[in-house]
């Protein structure tokens, strides 16, 4: 062929949060990486999160979630050190422990039932909650207000800011020598003689590995590698305010402050296609519902709303998955890719170096489902 | 702290025929032109009065300050007056801060926010000026040219202190004619386009005779301004703004030789630009258009967008200036019209000749008033963003890294994200990344401006419907 | 708080003469017309820089008087960042300038204009 192709030892497909911590994961033990990246204005899952590093109550129904999260969060200070190591850029990552706000006893008592259902499951000392009256969580949320019914609180829970995180894995990787190419939209990949050749428009590249993190393109790439990745949008609305004094120190699950002082507001789940267009009535919810947990923000200004399409698994828990009948393509995909994050640069880039399949994701199989499974709607 | 009431909101209105949004010249005239042919018509604007920009305060004006104006202003009366006498519903003080795919326009007025549904709308938000990044353009003391028109049509308000103006374009000279009527001291003009080619100018030589009673006029007005025996400054270059807390003294360059005047006051202008921030949040087609040096939306010949029943008049279409303006909102409001099923299937042949011939100065314009690169496409150190204090060096950067959207470099460096929400840096970043990249700005692309329009509080947005 | 006036009325325009309302700008009274926005009759009253950028710690002052910039943002009756080119002054208006970020522990609550 004689178009652009370049040899390194792996191609990434996607320069999402998913797709840069693997290819930074790659890098960092030496192995030359391609990520293919697509356009500026496509749906970009990955410039919508809610920045939240969260470990306590995830994983209900599959308690290995939990333990996966759990360790990402504490390896999360060392990707923190090294990108800033690395880069010069603080991502932010805050850990003072989080708050989960219950806004009825019903939902306190759902709540705790969950919880300790987890920590009998996970069964690991470290991997705790407590449970807070209304009071008692106003001591760590000064402005809480009078009408929450309670809180859970869990030490292991924090946040970054997700757009630095994002920057500082892409700066990062360029640092460590990846080749990246923006604006590639992937539309064929085939297996040769133990090389991948992927292909976009004119554009082509080769390598004996590579990595499937394309968020929403995931499941139709995936494909051509013959793997079953079924991921479909769920709907996040999010907005946030102007600055803000500082005030609040610990996240919560529907507010938190960020880093700059701006005031992070959602979340929703909706099932609505590849619409990603903010709805009033939903934005009213969450509005409302905030002003219920802090009153003290009544005022406060948003300045911008979005619409974030988490790309979910039919369980909504990740799929980790080589291919069997195309070894060495990986398909990587997760829509908790700041929680997860140092998993996926620590525990998952070496998986996808030597193909050793660790333990840890045993659980995670993209085969666990089959074009015939039910897919229950995600959080709704 | 007890729960503070979350405002009331108003219930939903009945579905309308048409939503005209900007009570300018193309927005009282489309809401007229509808409303003549039997629909039924809301015209929202988020001042107190009719008039939009080049029109402000027309209702509420004095002879003194209409003679300061001149008579363009003047004539925008005729248009308030029929306004008044349709019985047009005029919702004053409301400010549209979303609008759905399905053409649902949230408003925020009186602190109710109130959901309006209808069955078109003609977009009629006009022009703003267009962005002059310069070392020190936000201090204190510095403002727009603009701002000055509109101190004196809103408050009978003038600078007290020599003031500089700097840029180009007609509306700078007009500014000054004005603050020389007004009894104002004009310490210089800067002008910054660059130097007057005739050779390039008789390009458009057409254009010029076409136009030439606008050619004409601004001819006059660089008489007056002449005349006066103001410090006129050609080819102006290198601007700098400079001051600790507030302008101190400007600094600058004229046909090579460096200048510098003390000052307290400097209004800036390079011209006008479309308003997009509305029709990028619908997602509606646009094009870049390399003459005028901006985004304008696709539009058929009623203005109808990309997106069935949502017109564009005005300024905000592209610029051609108040009477354009007016006739290109009777034919978006008679388009509308014909889209509905009411009056005669009139063909808008007529208008849009009259548009035309109006519109044949534009190239000359364009050519001869050019804003310079360097006042587009600033230096390393220049703040492109106000809000969060981006400068252009920081967006070459990330492009230098392979960031060759503005979304991404928003995402990387908060360009963008503050609450004017990329009105003020927006052409500019698009037009630093197509030229650090060497891509057409219209593959560059611009940002994805998303609600609120204008910021709301919590409280508000809660009462949303 | 009030620095050297940048702009004043035209002759007969004076605020003071009728048709004034009385707003209290960061407690003293400024006469202001009411057929003109907030931002105007700062401008006129001798105050020009009415923020803070809560980036830079810069001081801002009105620049497109139109509402596109979002300069003149200012608090007005306990409710911050309102932009004082779309204000209309009214009596007793409480007008609070020279603010960063706004406090929300401070919060007080809004009076309705």
């Amino acid at each position: 062929m004689n178009n652009n192709t370049h040899s390194s030892d792996v191609i990434v497909i996607g320069g999402g949060l998913v797709g840069s911590s693997v290819a930074y994961g790659l890098l960092r033990q030496g192995l030359s990486v391609t990520i293919l990246d697509g356009a500026d204005d496509t749906i970009r899952p990955s410039r919508g999160n809610f920045g939240l590093v969260w470990v306590q109550g995830k994983g209900f129904g599959m308690a290995d979630y939990a333990r996966w999260s759990f360790g990402s969060a504490r390896q999360w200070p060392a990707l923190r050190d090294e990108l800033q190591a690395q880069t010069g850029i603080d991502v932010e990552l805050m850990q003072p422990g989080g708050l989960h706000i219950c806004l009825s006893e019903e939902e306190m008592a759902q709540r705790v039932d969950k919880l300790r259902w987890l920590e009998s499951e996970v069964g690991d000392p470290a991997y705790r909650s407590t449970v807070l009256s209304r009071d008692e969580a106003a001591e760590h949320l000064p402005g809480l207000g009078p009408e929450v019914a309670g809180a859970t609180y869990s030490a292991m829970d924090g946040h970054c800011n997700p757009l630095k995180l994002l920057r500082a894995l892409y700066s990062a990787n360029i640092a460590k020598g990846a080749r990246i190419h923006n604006r590639m939209q992937v539309d064929a990949i085939r297996k040769d003689g133990g090389i991948f050749h992927v292909s976009a428009g004119e554009r082509a590249w080769q390598a004996p590995r590579i990595v499937i993190a394309a968020g929403h393109a995931t499941q139709q790439l995936s494909a051509m590698v013959g793997m079953f990745v079924p991921v479909r949008p769920n709907k996040g609305q999010v907005f946030i305010t102007e600055r803000v004094q500082p005030f609040l120190t610990h996240p919560t699950n529907y507010v938190r402050q960020t880093d700059e002082g701006t005031v992070q507001i959602g979340d929703s789940m909706e099932e609505l296609g590849f619409d990603d267009m903010v709805r009033v009535p939903v934005n009213a919810r969450i509005a409302a519902r905030a002003v219920k947990c802090f009153p003290v923000l009544a005022n406060a200004r948003v300045v911008r709303t979005w619409a974030a399409l988490r790309v979910m698994s039919p369980d909504g828990f990740p799929m980790y998955q080589e291919s069997d009948s195309h070894p060495g393509a990986f398909a990587v995909t997760c829509h908790s890719g700041v929680t997860l994050a140092a998993q996926h640069v620590f525990c998952i880039a070496p998986w996808v170096a030597t193909g050793l399949r660790p333990a840890a994701i045993e659980a995670f199989p993209a085969t666990r489902f089959t074009p015939e499974t039910e897919v229950k709607p995600y959080g709704i | 702290m007890s729960n503070p009431a979350i405002p009331l909101n108003d219930a939903p209105s009945q579905l309308r025929d048409l939503v005209v949004i900007g009570a300018g010249p193309a927005g009282m005239a489309a809401a007229l032109a509808a409303q003549r042919r039997g629909l039924d018509v809301l015209l929202l604007d988020e001042q107190p009065q009719v008039g939009g920009q080049i029109y402000r305060s027309i209702t509420q004006t004095d002879a003194q300050r209409e003679r300061i104006l001149g008579a363009d202003y003047v004539y925008g009366k005729s248009l308030a007056d029929q306004v008044r006498a349709s019985g047009l519903t005029h919702w004053a003080g409301a400010s549209v801060w979303q609008i759905d795919p399905d053409k649902t326009v949230h408003v925020l007025r009186n602190d109710r926010t109130t959901r309006i549904e209808t069955k078109s709308l003609v977009i009629a938000t006009g022009a703003m000026e267009r962005p002059f990044p310069v070392p020190g353009w936000t201090l204190p003391g510095v403002m727009t040219a603009g701002a000055g028109q509109i101190l004196l049509k809103n408050a009978a308000v003038v600078p007290q202190v020599p003031v500089v103006l700097a840029g180009c374009g007609p509306l700078l000279y007009l500014l000054a004619a004005q603050y020389l009527r007004a009894g104002v001291e004009i310490r210089a003009v800067l002008d910054t386009s660059a130097g007057t080619d005739w050779r390039l100018a008789i390009r458009h030589a057409s254009s010029l005779l076409a136009g030439w009673g606008y050619v004409r006029k601004g001819l006059g007005l660089l008489r007056e301004i002449k005349s006066a025996g103001i410090p006129f400054f050609k080819d102006v270059g290198g601007l700098r703004i400079e001051g600790e807390d507030a302008v101190r003294q400007v600094r600058f360059t004229s046909a090579g030789h460096s200048q510098q005047i003390d000052c307290e006051l400097v209004l800036l202008h390079q011209g006008v630009v479309p308003n997009t921030q509305v029709s990028w949040s619908l997602r509606a087609e646009h094009h870049w258009d390399d003459e005028q040096l901006c985004w304008l939306p696709v539009l058929d010949s009623w203005g109808q967008t990309s997106l069935p029943g949502i017109y564009i008049a005005g300024d905000g279409a592209g610029i051609g200036g108040a009477l354009v303006a007016e006739m290109q909102g009777a034919l978006a409001g008679i388009g509308v019209a014909n889209s509905l099923g009411f009056g005669t299937s009139e063909d808008g042949a007529q208008q849009r000749a009259q548009i035309a011939q109006h519109l044949r100065i534009r190239p000359f314009l364009n050519q001869q008033y050019r804003p310079k690169d360097e006042f587009r496409i600033p230096a390393d150190e220049v703040v492109v963003c106000r809000c969060e204090e981006v400068t252009a060096g920081a967006i070459r950067e990330q492009v230098q890294l392979g960031c060759v959207g503005p979304n991404q470099t928003k995402s990387f460096s908060r360009c963008g994200m503050g609450p004017c929400q990329g009105r003020q840096c927006g052409l500019t970043v698009t037009e630093i990344i197509a030229k650090e990249a060497n891509l057409p700005p219209q593959e560059v692309g611009y940002y994805r401006i998303r609600p609120p329009l204008k910021s709301l509080s919590l409280a508000q947005l809660a009462a949303g419907v | 708080m009030a620095s050297k006036a940048l702009f004043k009325y035209l002759p007969g325009h004076q605020a003071g003469a009728a048709g004034t309302v009385s707003v209290l700008v960061n407690g003293a009274v400024v006469r202001m017309s009411p057929a003109s926005s907030l931002a105007a009759g700062l401008l006129a009253a001798g105050i020009t820089a009415v923020r803070v950028s809560p980036v830079g710690q810069g001081a801002r002052a009105p620049y497109c008087m139109m509402g596109v910039c979002f300069e003149c943002m200012v608090d007005v009756n306990g409710r911050p960042n309102q932009q004082a080119c779309l204000i209309t002054p009214e009596d007793g208006m409480e007008v609070t300038t020279m603010q960063a970020a706004p406090s929300v522990l401070d919060a007080q609550e809004a009076k309705h204009v």
